[in-house]
């Protein structure tokens, strides 16, 4: 069982943190990117537009928005999957469909992993689904199962687990091998969408842990689409907002969560403890934003202690 | 029946067909428990708890290998009266493309009491008075697969609702659903079960949705570990977190100060919390 401390997932300094600097590189810039559905037809619709922004290499960024916000179609554009109506994506300063013979070789180095992706499952053994990514990427047989091995303890999935069949398992697990699967391919950019959705509260801390440690560990950049205000408030260094086709907001997550009312208005939520201390500050008490317990705790405890009503 | 409860589970135990060469693994280990007609009850537990397993034995969709379930009296295991019971339980799953039949939305609502040989005119007041029931009437004609989460998941409540059932089961519903679509969710089953009577089961991994039910039940292991009012249930904040489960943020927050040896009460909501906390804070200049 991985030891792991739900609250401490995200020390209070790494807020924010961008890796500037003498190394500050985007991994992945956007410029004007639009993408229409239907172009040419009565059906037309722009899902993302005009959107630019760029992500350095090692951010670990959300990406929360409702449903129809846009935010599906832009994860689609980053590995080439959706090709933009207009704009580019430009992955460590080279236009992905600058050769669009090689989009290929972008889906290796922008590891995509959909919701439920544990239906994405087929082979015979744990150990032979996770490897099959790299499977397909050159490399020896021997190169393979050592990156499948390494992924495989990424997710927490014991040696075990190799043999047994994919169908065995429980939800969680499977969904573990789908994501070893994909960091098995070794990305520079691991984007998962709605990774947690449906697993238990458990489950949910677990998962995350791995991917903040694999993060943390491989130093790659990961992009987590999430409906749970909670998990990206305790992982994430910066949020993307998505709403109606646009990039409404893109800043550090502290940043970000203080502007509650303007989330309200666009079907988005914070945290329940970003909410509670925020409505205290409203109210007139010096209290700051806080992200996770652990944060509100701080915030509180001097003003609380200075109330003197400790039993 | 009066001192009985609308659904009855009576030493309920339930194992899967095992595997070729495996032993079968019971996941429900003799559990009983009451529903009573028009409670809103939470039913929480993690994965492989036997929360879901025990959802599906209150409308025969699965039927207990030892003990007895009873809906108003009437045993599940009799094939005979199968379609009683799931006239009068109704079951939403958590994702709803796989519950959508129908290219019209309306259409899509009237699939159950079509089934149920209600006549045609009858159908037309049940799928008009369901959707109302869900606030979606205004999209009657559209096609499902162009609404949103929430929405398609209110339109398989309605598919529910239009076979006029005493009660409605629903199996983690906004699992897959945006904040806006949990609302909406939460708001139409809270409506249902004030307006109508209708007896609701709502089975969730979201702590915020479970204290808003009049009752919670926490299943783990095949057995039930607690039972009783929000209030009751998550002031055990050490024992559900040994049995890896949550608390909302509001009770969690409240617990730890509480610990510190701040005199908090147990909190469920924000505003609870919030009220709790400048009744302690030193006050404002």
């Amino acid at each position: 069982m991985p030891s792991y401390e739900p609250d401490r997932l995200r020390p209070a300094s790494y807020a924010g943190m961008t890796q500037k600097g003498q190394n500050a590189m985007a991994v992945i810039e956007l410029k004007n990117l639009t993408y229409t559905y239907g172009e040419g037809t009565p059906f037309r619709r722009t899902a993302v537009d005009n959107v630019s922004l760029s992500i350095e290499k090692g951010e670990l960024i959300g990406v929360i928005g409702h449903t129809g916000s846009g935010k599906s179609t832009l994860i689609q554009t980053l590995n080439g999957l959706l090709r933009p109506t207009s704009g580019q994506v430009l992955l460590n300063g080279k236009d992905i469909w600058a050769e669009p013979k090689k989009i290929r070789q972008v889906r290796f180095q922008v590891g995509m992993v959909f919701q439920y992706p544990e239906y994405q499952l087929f082979e015979e053994t744990v150990i032979k689904d996770i490897a099959f990514g790299p499977g397909n990427m050159g490399l020896t047989p021997e190169e393979t199962l050592e990156r499948a091995k390494k992924a495989a303890a990424f997710v927490g999935l014991s040696e075990d687990f190799y043999e047994k069949s994919p169908f065995e398992l429980s939800g969680g697990e499977k969904r573990r091998v789908a994501i070893a699967g994909v960091i098995a391919m070794d990305p520079d950019v691991l984007v998962l969408d709605e990774p947690t959705a449906g697993l238990d509260p458990r489950g949910r801390d677990v998962l995350l842990a791995q991917i903040l440690s694999y993060h943390k560990v491989r130093g790659n950049t990961v992009l987590l689409v999430s409906h749970s205000m909670e998990d990206v408030a305790r992982i994430a260094d910066r949020i993307l907002v998505m709403n109606s086709s646009h990039a409404a907001m893109f800043g550090p997550t502290r940043e970000v969560f203080a502007r509650g009312e303007e989330l309200e208005r666009m079907g988005l939520r914070v945290p329940q403890i970003t909410k509670i201390l925020a409505s205290l500050r409203e109210r007139g008490w010096p209290v700051g934003t806080a992200l996770t317990l652990e944060e509100a705790v701080r915030e509180l405890y001097p003003l609380l202690e200075k109330g003197g009503v400790r039993a | 029946m009066s001192e009985n409860g609308f659904i009855s589970a009576r030493d309920v135990v339930f194992a899967y067909e095992p595997e070729e060469g495996q032993a079968p693994r019971n996941v429900l280990e003799g559990v009983s428990m009451e529903i009573r007609r028009g409670e809103f009850v939470a039913l929480l537990g993690h994965n492989g708890s036997g929360k879901s397993t025990m959802a599906k034995m209150f409308n025969a969709m699965l039927l207990p290998t030892g003990g007895k379930v009873f809906v108003e009296g009437m045993d599940t295991v009799d094939e005979s009266i199968v379609f009683e019971i799931r006239r009068r339980v109704g079951l939403v799953l958590q994702n709803p493309d796989n519950q959508l039949v129908a290219s019209v939305v309306e259409e899509d609502v009237a699939f159950g009491p079509e089934n149920l040989g209600v006549p045609p005119e009858e159908i037309r007041r049940r799928v008009d008075e369901a959707l109302r029931a869900v606030g979606m009437y205004d999209f009657r004609l559209n096609a499902p697969y162009k609404l949103s989460g929430g929405q398609k998941q209110r339109i398989a409540i309605a598919g529910i609702i239009a076979m006029e059932p005493d009660c409605i089961v629903l199996d983690e519903p906004t699992a897959m659903l945006d904040p806006q679509g949990r609302t909406e969710v939460l708001e139409t089953i809270h409506r249902l079960n004030r307006e109508k009577g209708i007896t609701i089961v709502l089975i969730t991994h979201y702590m915020d949705e479970a204290v808003q039910a009049g009752r919670v039940i926490v299943m783990d292991g095949g057995r039930i570990l607690l039972t009783g009012s929000p209030r009751e249930v998550f002031s055990q904040v050490e024992l559900l977190k040994q049995h890896q489960l949550d608390v909302p943020q509001a009770t969690e927050l409240t617990h730890r100060l509480r610990g510190m040896g701040f005199p908090m009460p147990c909190t469920l909501t924000a505003e609870e919390c919030v009220e709790a906390l400048a009744a302690y804070l030193p006050p404002v200049k």
